[in-house]
């Protein structure tokens, strides 16, 4: 029989998991508080007009644009912008389209005018190409994308018409709150590792194992086959201390980059297995030093 | 007419409160982190939990063009009473009850922002000491504040009775006991802060010129917790932000 290592601790012994100290606090609204008078200011996201007054309808802080005041959460769903890179999961195949769940307030969509074809032909689509999208994307498939367009209703139309995107095989899936990824011009990372991220807008993070090239095109099948292949222990051992790691980072509320990510796993090389990474005091270490290195970094 | 005891000579009740003291209120954010908002409240010896997923995409027979659908439910821990009893979701007494929640929520959230999308919120009683509704609703609020959805004031929920003493004195909060007791129950769910009303129930006759009384009690006891909700929620705004919130783009 195996002997497990079970730790149940008190809730008043909960470890507070914040890393930051010091700062003098900001003017927090909370919902339905007056912020000001109508006439000197324009109304934004996270504010409502009643009775003259313009009001705050979300708990956060405060954001001024010259005369356009926004209250921002600290937490909600994502918010589709042009450019973004999103990983999803498909919910449906509908005609000519799929159905994505990236994690913001309505389902976003595919089309099938913006995937790249097996073979990477541009063409028409044309009828054989709509009875072959199961083959394509199925229900429950993930994966990595770029925002195309955004609607009035605040939907999202992807695109993946680069080798870049596309369906992600084999891998971890971490879902983290939107507001703490930073944005950045690359959220594709090969890590120094030796495991490639995908940090999407969305909040959704794709770990891994290293992905060769695969810009050359007569490779298509080779690559099709290495997909399936096992991944080895050492490349899944540090998939998982890469997860273990980000979440101790989300759970000091910091923001994820390449640079937050590979700190993080740099420090936590010197908890020996992956499993001690649960552990709440480990998470608070790790991220604390990752939020020290951070810091040093910026004075420099 | 209920006993007249439940004030006793000095003005005490039964549990040591005065008639317009509330019970103790203790509560926390963002407790699970699968849903959108989560949130735990302790009213007393009732407690509840509540978990808000949303706004997502509505199913395509609930979808509404004009705003959000919001989908309540309410649920009672088998272990949650006295008597443990094991209770199907959907009984009558939670389903009535799941209605009145989303009475009262969809009255502070601003439904018009999101067409075609749907909330849901779950609450869950896990001890059960009287007000359970208030409680629900309190937390619910709580829960939809940590989700970032759009409210235009807080909803909070008090119930309210009547002492019939020497002089009838109304008693704001109440718990089991004084339920039990016969008396009537009044509970108001209102938004204090623009001083309108979402909800109004009451278990018994009452006269009329009671009435005014007890309602005006319970609204108070309304205001009060809203103070302390706000409290709450400054204290976890603190708690969780970060600096990048203050960074204007």
């Amino acid at each position: 029989m195996m002997a497990g290592n079970v730790s149940i601790r008190l809730a008043s012994e909960r470890v507070n998991p914040s890393v930051y100290s010091g700062a003098v606090l900001p003017r927090f609204y909370t919902p339905g508080e007056v912020i000001s008078g109508m006439k000197d200011y324009m109304r934004g996201h996270g504010t409502y007009a009643e009775d003259d007054c313009l009001k705050a309808s979300v708990a956060g802080v405060m954001q001024k644009v010259n005369k356009l005041i926004c209250i921002r959460p600290l937490k909600n769903r994502y918010v589709g912008e042009i450019g973004d890179v999103v990983v999803g999961r498909v919910l449906e195949v509908q005609q000519r389209r799929w159905k994505i769940d990236t994690n913001s307030r309505l389902d976003s969509v595919l089309q099938l005018s913006s995937v790249n074809l097996p073979g990477g032909e541009l063409r028409r689509r044309s009828v054989e190409d709509e009875q072959m999208m199961r083959q394509l994307l199925q229900e429950g498939d993930l994966i990595s994308a770029e925002v195309q367009n955004v609607f009035s209703d605040g939907s999202l139309s992807l695109h993946t018409r680069s080798l870049k995107y596309g369906k992600l095989k084999q891998g971890i899936l971490l879902k983290v709150f939107p507001s703490l990824i930073k944005r950045r011009k690359n959220h594709f990372h090969n890590l120094p590792c030796g495991i490639s991220v995908i940090i999407g807008n969305n909040g959704y993070i794709w770990i891994s194992p290293n992905v060769q090239d695969v810009t050359v095109q007569e490779q298509k099948d080779e690559i099709a086959n290495s997909d399936l292949q096992p991944v080895n222990q050492t490349d899944r051992e540090t998939m998982a201390r890469i997860r273990n790691c980000i979440a101790a980072l989300v759970t000091s509320k910091m923001m994820l980059d390449d640079t937050s990510i590979t700190y993080a796993y740099e420090e936590s090389l010197k908890y020996e297995s992956v499993k001690s990474l649960l552990d709440p005091e480990a998470m608070l270490d790790v991220a604390f030093l990752t939020q020290h290195r951070i810091k040093e970094m910026t004075q420099e | 007419m209920p006993a007249a005891d439940l004030l006793s000579s000095q003005g005490l009740r039964l549990d040591g409160r005065r008639a317009n003291e509330l019970r103790r209120i203790r509560c926390k954010l963002g407790v699970f982190t699968q849903p959108d908002g989560s949130a735990y409240l302790e009213q007393g010896n009732t407690k509840v939990l509540a978990a808000v997923y949303g706004p997502h995409q509505a199913s395509k027979s609930k979808s509404s063009s004009d705003g959000v659908v919001v989908n309540c439910q309410y649920s009672m821990a088998t272990f949650s009473t006295g008597e443990r009893k094991n209770r199907p979701r959907g009984d009558r007494k939670s389903q009535e009850i799941s209605l009145h929640l989303r009475q009262a929520l969809t009255a502070a959230i601003k439904t018009e922002l999101y067409p075609r999308s749907q909330i849901d919120i779950y609450v869950e009683v896990l001890q059960a000491d009287g007000g359970t509704f208030c409680a629900g609703v309190n937390a619910a609020t709580l829960a939809l504040i940590d989700a970032g959805i759009p409210l235009r004031a807080y909803v909070c929920a008090c119930s309210a009775s009547m002492a019939w003493g020497a002089r009838p004195q109304p008693l704001v909060d109440v718990p089991h006991v004084e339920e039990a007791a016969g008396g009537v129950v009044l509970t108001v769910a209102s938004l204090p802060n623009t001083g309108s009303t979402a909800l109004l129930e009451m278990s018994h006759k009452l006269h009329m010129d009671y009435f005014k009384m007890v309602f005006s009690s319970a609204v108070q006891g309304c205001r009060d917790i809203e103070v302390i909700l706000d409290r709450a929620v400054r204290d976890h705004l603190a708690e969780g932000w970060t600096e990048q919130d203050t960074v204007t783009v």
